[in-house]
């Protein structure tokens, strides 16, 4: 019976820990969601605990009489253009190292580990003086080839872990039965990956869409959204702080909803 | 020769599917690399190579503030959240009903950025924020409490504190977790057979095989710790200087990149030397030999 009684106490406290975790996490969120769109005059009057007039004038007011949907397009090219260069030069080379034994194998992954951890901000300044050279200055894929260089070396370990997932022996029998190499690969090992390679994208996307230091440096005018953010939150009203901060969060907490136990797969790859 | 050809792929296939990686990592870090190098070492106005730029950082106060600040807020941010991430993994470890929901719940900041948690935090703290929101409604407080503005600088420490403690101690209890995963279970069923307390198997048996996980945690986090730049600009902009945000203005404000290349070198030098220290130090013990 204490036995019983000491059971049921544990319980009570790993729950009541657990809600404290989800509270510290969620409230905040919910939060900026409210913020985001509640009738400025509520929200500036501190005498009402919560805001409960809504409206959607502040997102409104920011994305189209502030522009911020220009940034937000910006944002979204920039984040398309790094999964897709990061991926083309990535996914052959992930699955060279999956597939194949070579010399010199050992010291190429240890240089993508190591380039994992490596300082991407010190890139900055040096791709603004060679961008100006060969004149990808203020463009956007001069910073979706910037963020290449912090998204490719996961990109690597990801397909590599990826691909060695799934048996050599299945690429070996299509081409037994007459494919080539080329044609094992893409009708039969890439579909088997298909679902760990939309969750590594997932993942490239979240990292250059937050990105803010790199291209708030490389591009003045065609400024991305954290860059645009950086720049002029300063200065703006706060109910569009709110609106920024709802806009920024929404499309990775999305992406996280429908691919949750895949990415979780993939956080645990790029640690590994 | 169709002979040849495939002695032609088995040998150079693996290294031509290689090349376009090295190629981009020559051309877009290698050489970035060198150039900062270059431009650290440059004279910003006579073009000659000379010491001209750290000898100017260290006559700049802000320089010597913007390390300070760097390390203090690393100092203060990753011990709570080795912590706090240790506490929540030890807690995850006992599967109970909806500790998966928690785990994702818990992940959610991995995917926000730093701009993003500082909106967040700063909607929470600001004047009417929240949190006087609650104070003031319940009578607590006569006038709101300040975290923003130059002369409550220590105020805006503790909410960068704050934020970074939400935004990212996921990335430090994804590593732990996955290191403690990975302790057998029969380590801790053998504890319990002799009579270890909770406090003997957490020190003799979960801490030393997590220390892996541990130094991996603690590189990735120093790395980034030394990188901090939205938050902190977010919050604090220029009261709270620190490395990366002083380059960013050396670059954008006062269009010197050869001062922002030695303070990103800096940047970099300081990660290296940390990088090494810790794999140094945290020699990992095992229990088996």
């Amino acid at each position: 019976m204490k036995m019983y009684k000491g059971e049921a106490l544990k319980m009570i406290l790993t729950y009541a820990l657990a809600s404290i975790i989800v509270a510290w996490i969620l409230v905040p969120l919910g939060l900026i969601f409210i913020s985001a769109f509640a009738v400025p005059k509520e929200y500036y009057n501190i005498h009402k605990l919560i805001p409960l007039a809504f409206t959607t004038e502040n997102v409104y007011t920011l994305l189209f009489v502030l522009k911020a949907w220009k940034s937000t397009l910006n944002s979204l090219i920039v984040a398309g253009l790094t999964i897709a260069i990061s991926f083309a030069l990535g996914l052959p080379t992930g699955y060279s190292l999956a597939r194949f034994m070579f010399k010199g194998k050992d010291t190429f992954k240890l240089l993508i580990i190591g380039l994992r951890m490596f300082p991407v901000i010190v890139l900055a300044i040096p791709f603004t003086v060679i961008y100006l050279k060969i004149g990808l200055a203020d463009t956007l894929i001069g910073v979706a080839l910037a963020h290449t260089a912090m998204s490719l070396p996961f990109v690597v370990l990801i397909t590599s872990s990826l691909f060695s997932g799934i048996p050599v022996d299945y690429e070996e029998a299509g081409m037994v039965f007459g494919l080539s190499r080329f044609e094992a690969f893409f009708r039969i090992t890439l579909p088997l990956a298909l679902p760990g390679l939309a969750a590594a994208a997932i993942f490239v996307f979240i990292m250059s869409w937050n990105e803010v230091f790199i291209a708030s440096v490389l591009v003045l005018v065609n400024r991305t959204l954290p860059a645009d953010i950086l720049v002029s939150a300063l200065n703006a009203p706060d109910p569009l702080k709110f609106a920024a901060g709802f806009i920024m969060v929404l499309p990775a907490m999305i992406f996280v909803f429908f691919a949750r136990k895949y990415l979780i797969q993939v956080w645990g790859i790029t640690i590994r | 020769m169709r002979g040849k050809n495939k002695i032609f792929y088995h040998n150079f296939l693996p290294y031509l599917l290689l090349l376009p990686t090295g190629i981009y990592m020559g051309v877009f870090i290698g050489y970035p690399i060198l150039e900062t190098i270059r431009l650290a070492f440059t004279h910003p106005y006579t073009g000659e190579i000379s010491l001209y730029n750290f000898q100017r950082l260290s006559r700049d106060f802000h320089f010597w503030n913007a390390l300070k600040y760097t390390f203090l807020l690393a100092g203060i941010v990753i011990p709570i959240q080795v912590t706090l991430a240790l506490g929540v993994s030890l807690l995850l470890l006992r599967r109970f009903k909806g500790s998966n929901m928690v785990l994702y719940i818990f992940l959610i900041p991995l995917t926000i950025s730093d701009v993003a948690a500082a909106l967040i935090w700063y909607n929470i703290l600001t004047g009417n924020g929240y949190l006087n929101r609650i104070l003031i409604n319940l009578g607590l407080l006569k006038s709101p409490l300040h975290f923003f503005g130059y002369q409550y600088r220590s105020m805006e420490i503790l909410a960068i504190v704050i934020t970074e403690v939400w935004r990212a101690t996921a990335i430090v209890f994804v590593i732990i977790f996955a290191g403690l995963q990975m302790i057998g279970k029969e380590y801790l069923e053998a504890a319990d057979v002799f009579g270890a307390s909770t406090y003997q198997k957490f020190r003799y048996i979960i801490l030393p095989m997590i220390k892996p996980s541990l130094q991996t945690a603690l590189i990735i986090r120093t790395l980034f710790a030394m990188q901090i730049f939205g938050v902190v600009w977010i919050l604090a902009g220029r009261d709270i200087p620190i490395l990366a945000g002083e380059t960013y203005y050396w670059q954008i404000e006062l269009k010197n990149p050869n001062v922002a290349a030695a303070y990103s070198l800096i940047i970099a030098c300081i990660s290296i030397f940390l990088g090494f220290l810790y794999i140094k130090l945290l020699k990992p013990e095992y229990l088996e030999r």
